[in-house]
């Protein structure tokens, strides 16, 4: 027991360590941009002084391992500076958006978890059966599938008809009853582009595992084939399903860029979108380590499950 | 088009895909000889249809000129003109004609999607299995600092690294290379660690082999049915980024033909009914289907999982 909580603090460690040296490559890409923000601010026609006077409002005229602990001490504390093209606070702009992109994230999680490990153990139990066949296929055609494709297609069968809005326009006040049906056509495309791997990776362990002598040792002394798989395949299966959850989650993080900008969903993914195209350096600096963050956390606990579900792991140097 | 009628047609399309599929099957067996005929007689239909599939995009890619009936950059006509010869897809919101820029399309993407992904798996592969041999420090170092690299979103990361680089092709490819050969690393790695506790690395070891040795001639050859999957999805996924991109703006640039931004320009018909946007989507992805249907297959031959 103390081994692996040895393990945990390790493993978190490492995490907070990998966050610090994100946002140090993060800080350091911005830069190496030519010329810097007060600059950016002013335009091309500002004069020297002007420049210099925006350079020493904006600590700019610090030296940079200054500027980096400032920078990181204020994002730690909420303080995500000043957006550039909206002049309003960062963090206004962040926190409902987020909220939005996390509600969406949430609502794909719910539809396509359960979905993905049921198809995959139904599969793995008859593959090879036609029913294998063709959720196969379809799951390899949804993989491949751009998620602008998916959204578009999906706006012209399901919004064109009126059944569902192509927008999805929410406000914090909107209800919840309401804001499910809104955001249904995005979440169904995250949905449809998830599950499909999913799918297939729960599949490829399941199918795994019962290549393995103790399973066939299992056919031998003849148990059931759903009791095999459920009590024999699947408690071995489950750090690798596991981890491709927590990975199709992270994966879901950049489907929402796309999808919020098929549907224009007001979330951090179009923020950040939008940052990139004024070349609003602060939003997008903020934003990635937003989505980094989500990243690194959801690595980190597949990480930690897969090795804490794994004695050959544990014990390895 | 009502979802109704969808409903009848997609078996259809279906079908007549297989039919294709296994048309090009029988006439491979009677060209190629023995050996290879039997190897062919294993494939699913759906293999068979990918394989003639990207035969097709190749001969559209190589042929490209030969084949649009117009120029990629050549402004013909007014925006958004109807399906009519002779602008057979119609154009687009330049004037352009949308039949041309789309056969063009299949040089420019899968070409560059191509190279990257050829030079993100050199890279990860060789660094992947090279750390899971040496363990320990090297092992360390070399995971968390692409661990760093990775903890940044595919997408996220392009954003931020093009706004700086720039978006000429060449930053491009080594922004979206250095990404995927990340992606490569760690699955390398992964399938090298199950590796290197067996006890044939063990003994190969105590013979006193040399790392290169190792690598090459022990690791390698193992892993190969899950890597060379990994190679057909990579590109996949560097197609698809390259393609949202793209779409975002900030992939391939104007004028150059791209099936990416082709989307962007012409989805504001979308909401007036009109199925042009969707054909370069759709281009897309049959590619990338085709390419995962013959990977599928071949992974399926080499990991032996036969039932």
């Amino acid at each position: 027991m103390n081994n692996l909580l040895f393990m945990i603090v390790k493993r978190v460690a490492l995490g907070v360590l990998t966050l610090i040296l994100l946002s140090l490559l993060i800080f350091l890409s911005v830069e190496a941009l030519p010329g810097d923000l007060a600059q950016e601010i002013l335009g091309q026609q500002a004069t020297p002084e002007a420049v210099a006077a925006i350079r020493k409002d904006l600590g700019l005229d610090l030296p940079p391992h200054i500027r980096y602990v400032n920078w990181l001490g204020g994002m730690l504390q909420g303080d995500f500076g000043t957006s550039l093209a909206l002049k309003r606070p960062i963090i206004d702009l962040i926190a409902p958006r987020l909220q939005n992109t996390l509600f969406l994230t949430l609502y794909t999680a719910c539809i396509a978890v359960p979905l993905a490990i049921l198809l995959g153990m139904m599969a793995s139990l008859f593959r090879n059966s036609y029913f294998d066949r063709i959720s196969n296929a379809s799951a390899l055609s949804a993989i491949s599938m751009p998620e602008f494709f998916v959204g578009y297609i999906l706006i012209y069968f399901l919004a064109l008809s009126g059944y569902f809005p192509s927008m999805a326009n929410i406000t914090p006040s909107t209800p919840l009853f309401e804001k499910l049906y809104a955001c249904f056509l995005p979440a169904l495309t995250l949905t449809l582009v998830v599950t499909a791997h999913m799918m297939r990776m729960t599949r490829a362990a399941i199918i795994n595992i019962l290549a393995l002598p103790y399973i066939e040792m299992a056919h031998l002394k003849g148990v059931r084939p759903s009791r095999i798989i459920f009590r024999h395949a699947l408690p071995n299966a489950l750090a690798p399903i596991v981890n491709v959850v927590a990975l199709n989650l992270a994966y879901l993080i950049t489907g929402v860029v796309i999808v919020e900008i098929v549907f224009v969903f007001p979330g951090l993914g179009q923020l950040m979108v939008d940052g990139v195209r004024f070349r609003d350096v602060p939003v997008v600096q903020a934003s990635s380590l937003v989505f980094a963050s989500a990243y690194v956390g959801l690595n980190l606990l597949a990480d930690i499950i897969s090795t804490a579900t794994n004695p050959r792991l544990m014990r390895r140097k | 088009m009502s979802l109704f009628s969808v409903m009848i047609w997609l078996p259809v399309v279906v079908v007549s895909c297989l039919a294709a599929g296994w048309l090009f099957q029988q006439a491979l067996i009677l060209l190629v000889n023995e050996t290879t005929a039997k190897f062919l007689r294993t494939a699913p239909l759906t293999a068979c249809f990918g394989m003639l599939t990207i035969i097709f995009y190749i001969i559209f890619a190589v042929f490209a000129p030969f084949i649009a009936p117009y120029e990629q950059y050549e402004i013909l006509a007014g925006a958004f003109e109807p399906w009519a010869y002779p602008y057979v897809l119609g154009t687009d919101n330049l004037g352009r004609d949308v039949l041309s820029r789309l056969v063009y399309g299949a040089r420019n993407t899968v070409g560059i999607a191509f190279l990257i992904t050829a030079l993100a798996f050199i890279v990860g592969t060789v660094l992947g299995i090279y750390s899971a041999l040496r363990g320990g420090l090297i092992d360390q170092l070399f995971g968390r600092f692409i661990d760093v690299l990775m903890a940044i979103p595919t997408l996220i990361f392009s954003l931020l690294m093009l706004t700086i680089f720039g978006t000429s092709v060449l930053s491009l490819v080594l922004v979206i290379a250095t990404i995927d050969s990340t992606r490569v690393f760690r699955i390398a790695r992964a399938v090298a660690l199950n590796i290197v506790v067996l006890d044939y690395i063990e003994a190969a070891k105590l013979r006193g082999e040399s790392t290169a040795y190792l690598i090459t001639r022990e690791i390698l050859p193992n892993s190969m049915a899950p890597l060379a999957a990994e190679f057909g999805l990579r590109f996949c996924f560097v197609f698809l980024t390259i393609s949202s991109l793209s779409f975002l703006g900030l992939g391939l640039q104007p004028p150059l033909a791209d099936w990416g931004s082709m989307v962007r320009d012409n989805a504001e018909l979308i909401s007036f009914g009109d199925i042009t946007p969707l054909i370069p989507a759709g281009a897309i992805a049959v590619l990338t289907i085709a390419v995962n249907f013959v990977v599928d297959w071949l992974l399926h031959r080499a990991s032996g999982l036969k039932d």
